[in-house]
C-alpha cells in the first residue's frame, strides 16, 4: 500500500517538525482517494459518524469511552482534527501493511461538510447528529445550509441515526425520505426551562413543532446539580447518578447523546454500570474545559467558536470568580469573521472585568467588551507574551482563558512545554 | 413592540442632564440580523448615551406597524429564508420607510437589507423580487459567494469590515457608492465600488459589525439623526476611541501590507 507508506512517512516527518495532526492524512488522501474505503472495509461493528455544530469532540470521546468499557476495540480520531484527512492521520499509525484497519468499530468525529465528503467514500452505518448553530458562516454560508448537510448525511446512513429531539433543525430530519431507524436524545421535561442555554432562539422560526414521541431507547437528561446527572431511557433503564469531570449543561447533554448512541450500538450488551463508570473517568478534551496546574493554581482552557458555544461557556463557568483572559484569532480554523462576538452577551464578566485580551483580534475583543461596559485591564495581541503576563500578574488566583481554536492550540503548546502536558495528537490516559 | 434587543446595556455613571431623546429602530432583529449586525444598533445606542442623549431602541418585527417617529433606522443581513419572511412587511411599511428616507432620516442597511433597499433582486434561478427603490441599485444572485475581510476608502476615512454575500450589486447611473474597495470584493468584485449612499441612507455589505470599529461613520449617522430631530443640533462629547482606532488601523495595515494575513 503506497498510500499507507506515504502517509506514514509524512507522519514521521510532521512529528519531527512538531506540527499539525492532519498533514499525514492529507498526503495519504492525495496518493489514494479510495484509501478510506479500503481501510474501513473490514470493521465489523459499524462506522459511526458524530457531527453537528457544538460538542463533537467531547461527545466522541465519551462515546469511545463507553464502548471501550464494554470491551470493544474502538478506532477513533480523538484530536479534534475533524476533516477526513484528520481521520486518515489518526488511522495511519494503526494500519498494518495491508492497509486494512483491525478494530471492532470506528467512531469518527467529522465536521458537517467533511461528514458528507466522508460519506462519499464510505457509507456510515450510524450517525449521531448533535445540533445546528451559527458557526463559521464564512465556510457554511447559512445555518439552513448546515441543517441540509446533516439531513443529507442522515439519508446516506445505512442502519440508524441518533437525533437531538430538542433541536428542531435536527429532529425534523426523522421525516425525510431515506432516513433509517431513529433514536432520540434530549432533555427531560423537568429541564425544559434550560433549553435556551443550549441553543439560540434568534435564528429559529416555527419552532412550535411538538417534540417527537418518546421511544424505549431514547435517553433523556436529568441534571441533579452542576456536575451530577442521570440519564433515563424510555423503557425505564437509567444510567447514573454520576458526576462528570467536565462541568456544565453542555457536557451533560453530550454525555446523554453518547450514552444513547452507545446503547443503540450495543443493544442487549449495554450495561448501565459500565457506562456510568466510563463517563465518570472521561477527562475534558484539549481546551474544552481542560484544567492545567500552573504553579499550584488551576488554569482552565475553554474553546469558544460561535455564539451558542461562548454563551454556554460563560454561563457554565461564570459562576466561579477567576481571573479571565480572552484570546481571539481569525484564521480559517477559527472562523475568519469575528462579527459573532456581538451576538454574545459579556455582561457576566462586568463585575470582575477581563485581565487581558490577546490574539490577532485582541483589540476587536477589547472593543466588544467595552460595549458591554466590561473593563479590559490590558491588550496584548502576542499570545505567549499575554500568557506570561497573565500568569505573572495573577500568581495565586485561579485563571481561565477563553480562546478560539488556533489561539488555543498555540497557548496549549506553550503550556505543554512548560508544564509537561500530553503531546499533541495523543490523549493523556486518564486514570 | 419595544424589546430588549440590547441585553446587558446599562448606563455607567450618567448623571448630567440629557440633551434630548432619539428613537432608534432596528428592522427585523430576528429575521435579518444573524451576522452580529445588532452590534451596529448597540454601537449607535451606546454612543448616543455617551454623547449624553437619551435613546429609545425599538425592534420592529414583521406584521407590526412601523413607528413614524424614527430618528435612526438600522437593518442587517439574514438568510434567504429570513429575507422571504420580511417581504410582506416591507410591502406594508415600505412607503413610510421611503418617506422617512426622503425626509433625511439616517439609515444603515447591511447586506440583505441593503439589497431590499435597492430597486430589485434577481435570484440565481431567475425570480425577480422587487425592492423599495430607496437606493438606485440592482442585485443579481451569483453562484459564487464573495467572502472575506474588506478595507474601503470612504468620505469617513478608511473603513474595515467583513463581507459574505452571493448577490452581485450594480449601481444605477448617478448613484454614489459608499466606498472604494482597497481590499476585498465590494458590490460585485469588478468595478471597485462598495455599497451605496443617498441622502443619509447608507447601504453596505460589510458586517464586522460595521460601526463599532468605524466610529466616525457611527457619529456621522448620529449627527444626521440629532440635527434632524432636535433644534439645537448635534453637540458631541469627546469619546475615547482608542480601542476602535487600534482595531481598525491594525486590520488595515495587515490587509493592505499583505503581511500577517489570516491563514
Amino acid at each position: 500500500m503506497i498510500a499507507t507508506l506515504a502517509g506514514k512517512t509524512a507522519r514521521v516527518a510532521s512529528r519531527l517538525r512538531g506540527g499539525g495532526s492532519a498533514l499525514p492524512g492529507l498526503v495519504a488522501e492525495k496518493v489514494d482517494p479510495s484509501f478510506l474505503a479500503h481501510a474501513l472495509a473490514h470493521v465489523p461493528g459499524g462506522i459511526v459518524v458524530v457531527t453537528g455544530t457544538n460538542g463533537k469532540t467531547t461527545t466522541t470521546k465519551m462515546l469511545v469511552a463507553v464502548l471501550a468499557a464494554h470491551g470493544l476495540d474502538v478506532f477513533s480520531n480523538p484530536t479534534g482534527s475533524n476533516f477526513t484527512r484528520g481521520v486518515i492521520s489518526a488511522m495511519l499509525p494503526k494500519l498494518p501493511a495491508s492497509g486494512r484497519l483491525s478494530a471492532d468499530i470506528a467512531v469518527l468525529e467529522l465536521d458537517e461538510a467533511h461528514a458528507l465528503r466522508f460519506a462519499d467514500a464510505v457509507e456510515p452505518t450510524h450517525a449521531l447528529l448533535l445540533n445546528v448553530a451559527r458557526d463559521q458562516l464564512d465556510r457554511f454560508a447559512e445555518i439552513d445550509h448546515t441543517a441540509a448537510l446533516l439531513a443529507s448525511l442522515a439519508s446516506r446512513t445505512s442502519t440508524a441515526v441518533v437525533l437531538n429531539r430538542d433541536d428542531s433543525f435536527v429532529s425534523r430530519i426523522a421525516g425525510d425520505p431515506g432516513v433509517p431507524a431513529v433514536t432520540y436524545f434530549g432533555l427531560d421535561e423537568s429541564m425544559s426551562d434550560r433549553l435556551e442555554e443550549l441553543q439560540e432562539a434568534d435564528v429559529r422560526f416555527e419552532d412550535d413543532t411538538a417534540p417527537p414521541e418518546r421511544g424505549a431507547g431514547d435517553g433523556l437528561l436529568r441534571a441533579l446539580d452542576e456536575r451530577r446527572l442521570q440519564i433515563d431511557f424510555g423503557d425505564g433503564l437509567s444510567v447514573g447518578p454520576l458526576e462528570l469531570r467536565q462541568r456544565g449543561l453542555a457536557a451533560m447533554i453530550n454525555a446523554t447523546a453518547a450514552t444513547t448512541t452507545a446503547r443503540r450500538l450495543l443493544g442487549d450488551r449495554f450495561d448501565p454500570e459500565s457506562a456510568a463508570q466510563a463517563l465518570r473517568a472521561v477527562a475534558p478534551p484539549f481546551g474544552r474545559g481542560e484544567v492545567i496546574d500552573v504553579d499550584g493554581t488551576p488554569l482552565e482552557l475553554v474553546l469558544v467558536k460561535n455564539p451558542a458555544g461562548f454563551t454556554v461557556a460563560l454561563s457554565t463557568y461564570g459562576t466561579t470568580p477567576v481571573a479571565t483572559m480572552i484570546a481571539i484569532n481569525d484564521n480559517y480554523a477559527d472562523g475568519r469573521d469575528v462579527s459573532w462576538l456581538y451576538d454574545v452577551s459579556f455582561a457576566s464578566l462586568r463585575e470582575r472585568g477581563v485581565a487581558l485580551t490577546s490574539g490577532v483580534r485582541a483589540y476587536d475583543m477589547a472593543l466588544r467588551l467595552a460595549y458591554d461596559d466590561v473593563e479590559t485591564a490590558a491588550v496584548e495581541p502576542e499570545l505567549t507574551a499575554a500568557l506570561d503576563r497573565f500568569i505573572t500578574e495573577h500568581p495565586r488566583e485561579p485563571k481561565r482563558i477563553f480562546c478560539t481554536y488556533t489561539a488555543m492550540m498555540a497557548l496549549r503548546r506553550t503550556l505543554a512545554e512548560r508544564y509537561g502536558l500530553a503531546e499533541f495528537g495523543e490523549e493523556a490516559e486518564s486514570a | 413592540m419595544s424589546e430588549s434587543i440590547l441585553d446587558g446595556q446599562h448606563d455607567a455613571g450618567e448623571s448630567q442632564a440629557s440633551k434630548g431623546r432619539i428613537t432608534l429602530v432596528h428592522l427585523y432583529p430576528r429575521e435579518m440580523s444573524i451576522y452580529g449586525d445588532l452590534g451596529n444598533t448597540r454601537a449607535l445606542a451606546t454612543r448616543l448615551r455617551r454623547h449624553r442623549y437619551d435613546v429609545e431602541v425599538i425592534g420592529h418585527n414583521p406584521g407590526e406597524k412601523l413607528t413614524p417617529g424614527a430618528h435612526l433606522v438600522v437593518g442587517g443581513g439574514g438568510q434567504d429564508s429570513g429575507q422571504a419572511r420580511v417581504e410582506a412587511d416591507l410591502d406594508v411599511n415600505g412607503p413610510l420607510l421611503k418617506a422617512l428616507a426622503q425626509d433625511g432620516t439616517p439609515m444603515l442597511m447591511i447586506c440583505g437589507m441593503y439589497q431590499l433597499f435597492g430597486n430589485d433582486f434577481t435570484t440565481v434561478d431567475g425570480r425577480r423580487l422587487p425592492g423599495l427603490g430607496i437606493l438606485d441599485v440592482t442585485t443579481r444572485g451569483n453562484e459564487k459567494r464573495m467572502i472575506g475581510p474588506v478595507v474601503l476608502g470612504t468620505e469617513h476615512g478608511e473603513v474595515v469590515g467583513y463581507e459574505n454575500h452571493s448577490g452581485s450589486t450594480t449601481l444605477g447611473p448617478g448613484q454614489e457608492p459608499f466606498g472604494t474597495v482597497r481590499h476585498g470584493q465590494g458590490n460585485n468584485g469588478t468595478d471597485g465600488t462598495e455599497g451605496a449612499v443617498r441622502d443619509h441612507v447608507y447601504g453596505s455589505y460589510l458586517h464586522g459589525p460595521l460601526l463599532p470599529a468605524n466610529p466616525s461613520l457611527a457619529d456621522a449617522l448620529i449627527k444626521a439623526a440629532v440635527d434632524r430631530a432636535l433644534t439645537r443640533g448635534f453637540e458631541p462629547e469627546e469619546l475615547d476611541d482608542t480601542l476602535a482606532d487600534e482595531a481598525r488601523t491594525r486590520q488595515i495595515a495587515r490587509l493592505l501590507s499583505g503581511r500577517n494575513k489570516p491563514r
